[in-house]
């Protein structure tokens, strides 16, 4: 046992000690936010303005179209297909008399795309438009049916989803949900595949260094196995905790500036003399927090820390084994890694729609089979799981996991000692059937 | 006393014989040659004596007991032909990390690495990484890793691959130290004449079978076929060749076979009555090269795969 712990303690500091830990570490959240934010500013700021030359030919959308932030729309006569561009507009609509078959249709042109969105904003004023033709038609008075647009009809309700069990009720909250799931799948996505490939690599090392045999003829393969498996896991849990802690300062920071004076000064601003940037902002931000807190924290924490864990013990031992079958050449690790990463990968697209619906028959079953149950199991928890699913989906991962690094520890025992021989895998399984 | 004694192990592999039945013993504090071609099944043999591989059938006898691979493995000192190290780990480290992985405690480790570093003139390393020595360097590290917990029983697997004359004979120096303190050492390389110089027991194995067994001296009395090197002042124009057979002529000397049945004295006499000018009258015993080509040729030496 003590020597386990040696080697442990050796995996453990020359990683944590090495550069690319630390930076690794301190960047990644940083970049995160960095990626979050640039993307806000740029759903925010990014859209360019486009204005839009219309050709009316009936005249009936000319006061229907209405301009918004990003499109202004125009209805000059002198512009054309041919020369919209010189007359710096971004793109041309063309709205012949007649529009309703392929031959006859509402074309919108443009020397470059314009994008999804400005192309259904578009398509939303033209549907408007006619909507309020046939209303107009039907006789009805435009001063009416204007005053029916411009309703706001989300301000006129307020809608609670609850979730009842026995006599406790809850607030339901689908989007958090989602998003808490969503989020967690893919850290541990990405976290199998991070600590699954140093473990792959460090094994592929010892081999490749010629230092194994010399360990071995003082330890155990499995006590080596093992400790290096240890080791990273070690590595894994303190880099976590660094971002855990991270985010708990950053985000304390955040309110620290953010005080509850500040926001209700936002609030009083915001209702008087409407919405800054800066005022928006801090809002969200209160939100975010607020509706954070409305999750079940005190499960998704253990859970998602049970997963990581659980999860990478079941692959990791199987990366190990496929690197101590590599020889020198790191291709044959790409195809060997092949039956080990097509579940993870698999696990993560049933986990895309498993954190929307998360009550499917196929989520279900992938969160108890404990290949995807890592993924997958994380996705479904924040909208809350049958106590018997989760208790299966636990004791099934740990036995996946025993099961795992037995069969790994027999092909790794052998396979660590066999130098320039290229391993397949019906030698493999012959190894997983010898005794010793 | 033998520390070790090995009978009738047998290690089998899906298309080879690796070990067929080999026994041999070690007697403390000898210096032991493990000789054989490769691929004749020496690893695989080592690899059972460190416990990486239990046999398939035989016995290990270690220092009187039945081996027992979790505890015997701290009295074994192991350098394997395979061998490295980390090579990012600072030496120092390093160094550490192996003797504890030995069973030596941090205190006992430390004082060792700085025994052996000051006699290898190794101080000024400590805090160098392996990737920063030359071959010979990391070669020498990996002897002092190899000794540093004193076991009784040293193993080399081709000690002297890739080291300079002047490295090799430090080494070989500490080989002979080490013996005389009462470590057994088991040599296993295909440099025979480093095995002339330094074993005084020879096992010669091939394809997974002993094939001789017995003191350096001994095997090459068993081996020698009685060649005699005669030396001239002046080479006698007619000789009578009943009690020998000329194997071929150098400049004023004979090479001679001397037939079954009669002795090298009466040769020497029946030339000294001819008045031939001898100047010198030797035994050619055959080199341990000589003998390992012979032996190794008369069993097939390349190993065939093979149905088991």
């Amino acid at each position: 046992m003590s020597k386990v712990w040696l080697i442990i303690k050796r995996e453990y500091l020359t990683r944590v000690r090495n550069k690319t830990f630390i930076l690794s570490t301190i960047l990644l959240p940083l970049f995160f936010i960095g990626f979050i934010a640039a993307s806000t500013y740029l759903s925010i700021k990014g859209e360019s303005k486009h204005i839009i030359a219309v050709n009316d030919q009936n005249g009936i959308f000319k006061n229907s179209f209405k301009n918004d932030k990003s499109i202004k729309y125009e209805f000059p006569a002198d512009v054309t297909a041919n020369n919209f561009k010189e007359k710096n507009y971004s793109a041309f609509l063309n709205i012949p008399l007649k529009f309703d078959s392929p031959q006859d249709s509402i074309t919108l042109i443009s020397d470059k795309a314009l994008g999804f969105s400005t192309e259904d904003k578009v398509r939303d004023q033209i549907n408007l438009a006619i909507k309020n033709r046939a209303f107009l038609e039907k006789n009805i008075d435009k001063k009416i049916l204007d005053s029916i647009n411009d309703l706001d009809a989300e301000k006129l309700y307020n809608f609670r989803p609850v979730i009842k069990k026995g006599n406790t009720t809850q607030q339901a909250n689908s989007g958090l949900a989602y998003g808490i799931g969503f989020g967690s799948g893919i850290l541990i996505y990405i976290t199998l595949f991070i600590y699954g490939a140093a473990v792959m690599r460090g094994v592929m090392e010892e081999k490749m260094n010629r230092i194994a045999e010399v360990i071995i003829s003082s330890v155990k393969p499995f006590q080596l196995m093992a400790g290096k498996i240890i080791g990273i896991a070690a590595v894994g849990l303190t880099q976590l905790l660094i971002w855990f802690v991270l985010i708990v300062a950053l985000s304390s920071v955040l309110s620290g500036f953010l005080s509850a004076d500040t926001l209700q000064h936002a609030q009083n601003a915001n209702s008087a003399m409407g919405s800054s940037a800066n005022n928006t902002a801090a809002l969200g931000f209160l939100s975010a927090k607020n509706t954070l807190a409305q999750a079940n924290w005190a499960l998704i924490i253990p859970c998602f820390l049970f997963y990581f864990i659980g999860g990478y013990l079941f692959y990791a031992a199987l990366f190990a084994a496929v690197g101590s079958v590599v020889n020198e050449d790191p291709q044959e690790a790409q195809s060997l890694m092949l039956p080990i990463t097509m579940p993870i990968i698999l696990s993560f697209v049933i986990m895309t729609t498993a954190a929307a619906k998360p009550d499917t028959p196929i989520a279900v079953w992938a969160s108890i089979i404990p290949f995807s149950s890592p993924i997958v199991m994380m996705a479904r928890i924040p909208s809350g799981v049958p106590f018997w699913q989760l208790a299966l989906s636990m004791v099934s991962l740990v036995a996946g996991f025993i099961l795992t690094t037995m069969l790994a520890a027999k092909i790794y025992r052998t396979g660590i000692l066999l130098y320039g021989k290229k391993v397949t895998f019906k030698e493999m399984s012959k190894w997983l059937f010898r005794k010793s | 006393m033998n520390i070790l004694e090995l009978s009738n192990l047998k290690k089998y592999y899906a298309t080879q014989k690796a070990v067929d039945d080999i026994s041999f013993t070690i007697e403390q504090g000898s210096i032991f040659g493990l000789l054989g071609p490769n691929g004749a099944g020496k690893t695989t043999l080592l690899r059972m004596i460190t416990g990486i591989f239990y046999p398939d059938s035989g016995n290990i006898t270690f220092q009187g007991k039945k081996f027992d691979a979790a505890n015997d493995i701290y009295k074994i000192g192991y350098m394997p032909e395979e061998r490295g190290l980390y090579k990012k780990m600072r030496i120092g480290e390093q160094a550490l990390y192996l003797a504890q992985l030995k069973g030596l405690s941090r205190q006992d480790a430390m004082k060792k690495i700085k025994e052996w570093f000051v006699k290898f003139e190794m101080q000024s390393w400590w805090n160098k990484k392996v990737e920063d020595l030359s071959k010979g360097m990391s070669q020498k590290l990996q002897f002092v890793t190899t000794v540093l917990h004193e076991p009784p029983l040293l193993i080399l697997d081709e000690p002297f691959s890739g080291l300079d004359p002047v490295n090799s004979n430090l080494i070989k120096d500490e080989i002979f130290n080490l013996a005389k303190k009462g470590t057994t050492i088991i040599f296993s390389t295909h440099r025979m004449e480093q095995v002339e110089e330094i074993c005084d027991h020879i096992v010669l194995v091939n394809k997974g079978k002993k094939i001789l067994d017995g003191s350096v001296k001994q095997i090459k009395q068993d081996c020698k076929e009685n060649l005699f090197r005669i030396g001239f002042e002046q080479m006698p124009a007619t000789f009578d060749s009943t009690e020998f057979e000329v194997m071929y002529e150098e400049s004023n000397s004979l090479v001679v076979k001397i037939k079954d049945g009669y002795k090298p004295g009466s040769v020497l006499y029946n030339f000294l009555k001819q008045n031939a000018s001898i100047i010198s009258f030797n035994e050619i015993l055959p080199s341990l090269n000589d003998i390992f080509i012979k032996k190794v040729n008369d069993t097939e030496a390349t190993r065939q795969f093979q149905k088991v």
